[in-house]
C-alpha cells in the first residue's frame, strides 16, 4: 500500500516519517521513529501501555492511525523528563518501587501526568479510577497510587 | 520478627532506588520487541482455528509467491525423531499431523515487513480435517472422550483409565480411614478452578538468527535465556553451544516464559531466508490462545477434625488438565495441598490428563493455588461448624521446624507459626464488618527452589564491582544482588553493578523461577564475592610480608587479623585494585553450584470483602498479606511480590477464566473479556514482612515470589461465605455465578 508522508511533532521536535495507512501511530512511533518506550500489551486499547499524548489529549496510540498524527503533536514518555531532571513521577516511580517488571511503567507515567495536570489533588479513588485503563500485573497497584499521589502532593508544594 | 535486633547489616534491609530504574521511567529499558537488526525480517504464525484437527496439506505457494515473502516453515523443516519432552516441546512449537488446540502453530512465515508478513500468512492455505474435542478434565478422563494422543501415558498409569490420563501419583502415610474414624466431623467436598493465564503485560518477543552453519543467536524476552538454548536447540537439532541466547528486559513472566513457543521459528525462518535475522513479537491474542496458561482442576477433598480442631485424617484426590501434553502441576498441587498441617494420616491422588488446550506453563507457585483452594475453603468450613477460630486451628495443627512435611520430607527452619502470631496481632482483624461484608482467611505455601547457578563477578581498577548473573531481573533482583554484594565488600551499594547476561559469559543458569533469584544467585554472588575478597587479602598479605590467614576483610578493606598479625593500616579495595595489574592481575570470584539450604515460605492472608446482594458483585474492602520472607533484602520489593501475588489471586478467584465456546475454540481472547483487576477494583495490599531467617543462606533470604497467590483463592471464598453464607466451590466467583447462588440460597 502507497505509504503516506506524515508531518507531526513528537516531543517538542518536528519528526517526519513514512506511514502506511495501516499502521498504527503506535507502530510508527516505535519501527519509524525509533521511539520504543511506548508498549504494545494489547493492540486493543485495554492496557494502556501505550498511552501518549496527541494533541494534548490522552490516548492509546495502538488505537490511532499513524496517518492521523499528521499535523499534530504528540507527547511520549521519551519526552517527559527535561533533559537530565525528572518529572517528578519519574522521580517518585523509583523511590516508591513502583514498578517491578516496568513495561507497563512508560503508559502510567504517561496517564499520570494528563491526571495531575487536569486535577492537581486527586484522591486516592479518583487515582485509581483514572489510572484503570492501564493495566499492571506486577505490583497489585498499591504502590502505583502511592507514587502518583506522592509526587501529585509534591508538585503542589512548588506551586504554592 | 524482631528485625531490629538481628539485623545488624548496613545495607541489607534499606531500600535504595533500583540500579534499573532511571532506564523504565524514561522508556529506554529495551524490552524484547525493542530490539531490532539491520536487515531484519519480520514473521507471523499462521494457527489452527480448530481445537482439534488432522492437518492434510499446507499450501504456502501464494504466499511464497507474493515479492517481499522470504521463507514459510512448517514441521517438515524441522528434524524427526525427538522423543519425550522434547518431541513435546517441538510438537507445541509447530503442529506435526494434528492441531491439538485452537491456536496450535502450524506454519510461520517471514517477510520484509510486518504488514507483508501478516498478508502472506492469510495466504497459506492449510486443510483440515476436523477431529471431535475435549476441553475440561473430568470430561477428558471420560469413557468415549476423543482421545488425544494414544500411547501418551507413563507407566504409573493403572489399566482401565481413559488413555488422556499421562500420569498418576499416590502417595501418603498412616491410615487415613482410621484418621477419619477418630474424627468428630468428617467432610468431604468436590472443587473446581479454572484456567487462568499468567497475563505479563509484555507479549512474548524475540529476534533470531542462524546461519547455514548452524550457529545461531537470539534476543528474547524470556525468565531463562539457557533454557531457552536448550529447549530450541533440541527442537531445531542443533548443538546448545552453538546458539547464543541474550536475555532483554522482561516485561513479567510470572513463570509463563521460562520456556519456549515460537522462538525457535525465527531462527528456522532465519536460516531458511539466508540468515537474515527475524523478529516474532506475539498479538495478545496469540499469548492467550498459544503460550502456557496454568492447569484447571477439578478436587475432591475430605478432612476429619475432632472438637478440639485436631485434623486426625486428610485426603486430597486432584484431576488436572494442562493441555494436550503431559504436565499439569498435579504433583505440586497434591505436595502443597496439606503443607500447612501436622497429619499423621494423608493420602494423596492425582491424575495428569490432557484436553484440546495449549500446553500449561508454571504459573507462580503452580498447582499451590488450587491444592489451597480446596483445602483451606473445606477446613474453613469445618471450622465454622464446629465453632472454632480458624487461625487458632491452623496455629495448633500447623507445622513447625523439624515436622515431617505431608508431602514426606522434614521441614528445615520454617515459620508458619510466626506469621500465624502475626496475623492475630494485626489491626485489620478489628476492623468493624457492615452487613453483606465478610471476612476470609487461608494460609498458603511454596517449598522455593535452588536450581543450577553460576555467578561470576570482578573488581574494576577503581575498586568497584560489577556482578554477571544469568537470571533475569524481573521484578528487582538487579537491586537485591547488588545490596548482598556491597554488603559483603563493604563498600557503597552504588559501587556495584550487576549486568544480566547472555549465554555465552557464563555457565548454566537455570531461570528467574521457583522465587529463586534472591536465593540462588544471591548466594552465589556473595560465594563468589567470598572469593574475591580471599584474594585481595592475599594481595595484602604478599605487601606486608605476612601470611594470608593473618588477613581479614572488614569495611571495605584488608586488616591484620589482630594484634599478632603486624600493625599495618587497613589496605581499602580501591587501594588494592588500582594496583592489581602489578600484584598478579585481575581479582575476581565466581561460583558454581545448585545452591543448597532452600527456606520455604509460608503466608497467610486476611481479606475484607462486601457482596452487592443485587449484583453478585464483589467488592475487596481491605486486604493483609503476612508472609515469612526470611530475611528481606529490599523490603519494598518483598512487599512488592506480596501484593501482586495477592493481587493475581484475587483475580483467579473472582474474576480470570479461560472461557471456550461449543468448538473448542477460547472465547475471551483479548484484555477486554480476559480481564484482569485493574487500579479500581482493589483497595491498598497491607503487608507485614515476617523475618524468621533461614539457615541456608548467607543473609537468611527465603524467596518470596509464588506464596503470596496461594491464599486468596481460598481467603475470599471463605470471606463471601462469611458475608452472604453461600459456599462457593467453583472459580472464578465471578458476578453471576454468585448471584445464583444467592438466588439459590
Amino acid at each position: 500500500m502507497t505509504k503516506v508522508h506524515v508531518q507531526t511533532k513528537i516531543n517538542g521536535d518536528a519528526v517526519e516519517f513514512l506511514a502506511d495507512p495501516r499502521e498504527t501511530l503506535l507502530d510508527c512511533l516505535r519501527d519509524h521513529v525509533g521511539l520504543t518506550g511506548s508498549k504494545e500489551g494489547c493492540g486493543t486499547g485495554d492496557c494502556g501501555a501505550c498511552s501518549v499524548e496527541l494533541d494534548g489529549t490522552l490516548v492509546c496510540s495502538c488505537l490511532v492511525l499513524g496517518v492521523e498524527a499528521n499535523g499534530k503533536t504528540v507527547d511520549t514518555i521519551e519526552g517527559m523528563a527535561t533533559g537530565n531532571d525528572l518529572h517528578p513521577l519519574q522521580r517518585k516511580f523509583i523511590e516508591h518501587a513502583a514498578l517491578q517488571c516496568g513495561f507497563c511503567t512508560p503508559g502510567i507515567l504517561v496517564a499520570a501526568k494528563k491526571l495531575l495536570e487536569v486535577n492537581p489533588d486527586p484522591t486516592e479513588e479518583e487515582t485509581r479510577y483514572w489510572l484503570a485503563g492501564n493495566l499492571c500485573r506486577c505490583t497489585g497497584y498499591d504502590k502505583i497510587i502511592r507514587a502518583v499521589m506522592d509526587a501529585a502532593a509534591e508538585m503542589r508544594q512548588e506551586v504554592a | 520478627m524482631a528485625k531490629d535486633e538481628l539485623n545488624t547489616f548496613k545495607l541489607v534491609g534499606t531500600r535504595p532506588d533500583r540500579p534499573d530504574g532511571l532506564d523504565k521511567v524514561t522508556g529506554r529499558a529495551r524490552y524484547g520487541a525493542d530490539f531490532s537488526l539491520p536487515g531484519m525480517l519480520h514473521a507471523a504464525v499462521v494457527r489452527s482455528p480448530h481445537a482439534h484437527a488432522k492437518i492434510v496439506k499446507i499450501d504456502a505457494s501464494k504466499a511464497l509467491a507474493l515479492d517481499g515473502v522470504k521463507a514459510v516453515v512448517t514441521r517438515a523443516d524441522l528434524p524427526t525423531g525427538l522423543t519425550g519432552d522434547e518431541w513435546d516441546l517441538q510438537e507445541n512449537t509447530l503442529a506435526g499431523e494434528k492441531a491439538l488446540y485452537d491456536g496450535h502453530a502450524v506454519a510461520a512465515v517471514a517477510a520484509t515487513s510486518k504488514l507483508l508478513a501478516e498478508e502472506a500468512a492469510r495466504l497459506i492455505e492449510v486443510e483440515y480435517e476436523v477431529l471431535p474435542h475435549v476441553i475440561h478434565v473430568d470430561d477428558a478422563m471420560a469413557e468415549g472422550a476423543p482421545v488425544i494422543r494414544e500411547g501418551a501415558a507413563d507407566p504409573t498409569v493403572p489399566e482401565g483409565l481413559h488413555p488422556n490420563v499421562v500420569k498418576y501419583m499416590e502417595f501418603g502415610r498412616g491410615d487415613v480411614e482410621a484418621g477419619f474414624a477418630e474424627a468428630d466431623l468428617v467432610m468431604e467436598k468436590s472443587y473446581k478452578t479454572e484456567a487462568t493465564h499468567q497475563g505479563y503485560i509484555e507479549p512474548h518477543a524475540c529476534v533470531g538468527q542462524m546461519g547455514s552453519d548452524n550457529k545461531g543467536e537470539m534476543w528474547v524476552c524470556t525468565q531463562g535465556q539457557w533454557f531457552i538454548r536448550k529447549m530450541s536447540a533440541a527442537v531445531l537439532g542443533i548443538e546448545a553451544s552453538q546458539l547464543r541466547v541474550t536475555p532483554s528486559e522482561i516485561g513479567g513472566g510470572f513463570g509463563g516464559k521460562t520456556t519456549i513457543f515460537m522462538e525457535p521459528l525465527s531462527l528456522a525462518l532465519s536460516k531458511k531466508a539466508g540468515g537474515r535475522p527475524v523478529k516474532i513479537v506475539m498479538t495478545r491474542s496469540e499469548v492467550l490462545r498459544a503460550t502456557g496458561p496454568t492447569a484447571s482442576a477439578s478436587m475432591d477433598v475430605k478432612i476429619g477434625m475432632k472438637t478440639d480442631g485436631t485434623i486426625t485424617g486428610a485426603r486430597a484426590e486432584f484431576r488436572m488438565q494442562g493441555g494436550a501434553f503431559p504436565g499439569a502441576p498435579v504433583d505440586m498441587a497434591l505436595y502443597c495441598a496439606f503443607a500447612g498441617y501436622k497429619l499423621e494420616n494423608v493420602q494423596h491422588i492425582g491424575y495428569d490428563v490432557l484436553a484440546n488446550r495449549p500446553k500449561c506453563a508454571a504459573y507462580r507457585a503452580p498447582g499451590s493455588p488450587m491444592g489451597a483452594f480446596a483445602v483451606e475453603s473445606l477446613v474453613d468450613e469445618m471450622c465454622r461448624e464446629l465453632k472454632l477460630d480458624p487461625i487458632e486451628v491452623r496455629i495448633k495443627n500447623g507445622v513447625q521446624t523439624g515436622d515431617r512435611a505431608s508431602y514426606g520430607p522434614k521441614f528445615g527452619s520454617i515459620g508458619l507459626k510466626e506469621v500465624l502470631e502475626a496475623v492475630k496481632d494485626h489491626p485489620n482483624l478489628q476492623a468493624e464488618l457492615g452487613p453483606n461484608q465478610g471476612r476470609g482467611f487461608a494460609v498458603g505455601y511454596w517449598f522455593n527452589h535452588n536450581g543450577e547457578t553460576s555467578v561470576s563477578m570482578a573488581i574494576g581498577e577503581d575498586g568497584t564491582a560489577q556482578v554477571s548473573v544469568g537470571t533475569p531481573d524481573i521484578g528487582g533482583s538487579r537491586a537485591s544482588v547488588s545490596l548482598m554484594v556491597a554488603e559483603t565488600l563493604g563498600i557503597p551499594y552504588e559501587d556495584v553493578r550487576v549486568n544480566v547476561v547472555e549465554t555465552g559469559a557464563l555457565g548454566v543458569n537455570e531461570p528467574t523461577h521457583g522465587s529463586r533469584a534472591t536465593f540462588a544467585t544471591g548466594k552465589a554472588a556473595v560465594e563468589a564475592t567470598q572469593g574475591a575478597i580471599k584474594e585481595m587479602c592475599r594481595r595484602a598479605a604478599a605487601e606486608w610480608g605476612i601470611d594470608e590467614e593473618a588477613v581479614e576483610w572488614a569495611d571495605g578493606a584488608a586488616q591484620p587479623a589482630g594484634p599478632n598479625a603486624g600493625k599495618f593500616p587497613p589496605m581499602t579495595i580501591k587501594e588494592i585494585a588500582a594496583k592489581m595489574g602489578s600484584t598478579g592481575g585481575p581479582i575476581s570470584g565466581h561460583h558454581e553450584s545448585v545452591p543448597d539450604g532452600v527456606g520455604a515460605s509460608f503466608g497467610a492472608h486476611v481479606v475484607d470483602l462486601e457482596v452487592d446482594p443485587e449484583t453478585g458483585r464483589v467488592t475487596i474492602l481491605r486486604y493483609l498479606v503476612v508472609q515469612d520472607a526470611g530475611r528481606a533484602i529490599h523490603p519494598s520489593y518483598v512487599e512488592g511480590q506480596y501484593q501482586g501475588g495477592a493481587v493475581q489471586g484475587i483475580g483467579w478467584a473472582l474474576n480470570e477464566e479461560y472461557v471456550y465456546d461449543d468448538k473448542g475454540r477460547l472465547a475471551n481472547s483479548v484484555f477486554l473479556d480476559y480481564r484482569v483487576p485493574v487500579a479500581s477494583d482493589l483497595p491498598m495490599i497491607d503487608t507485614v514482612i515476617v523475618e524468621v531467617p533461614n539457615p541456608g543462606h548467607p543473609f537468611g533470604v527465603r524467596g518470596v515470589g509464588e506464596t503470596g497467590i496461594t491464599p486468596p483463592l481460598p481467603a475470599i471464598a471463605n470471606a463471601i461465605h462469611d458475608a452472604v453464607g453461600v459456599r462457593m466451590t467453583h472459580l472464578p466467583i465471578n458476578p453471576p455465578k454468585l448471584l445464583a447462588a444467592l438466588k439459590a440460597k
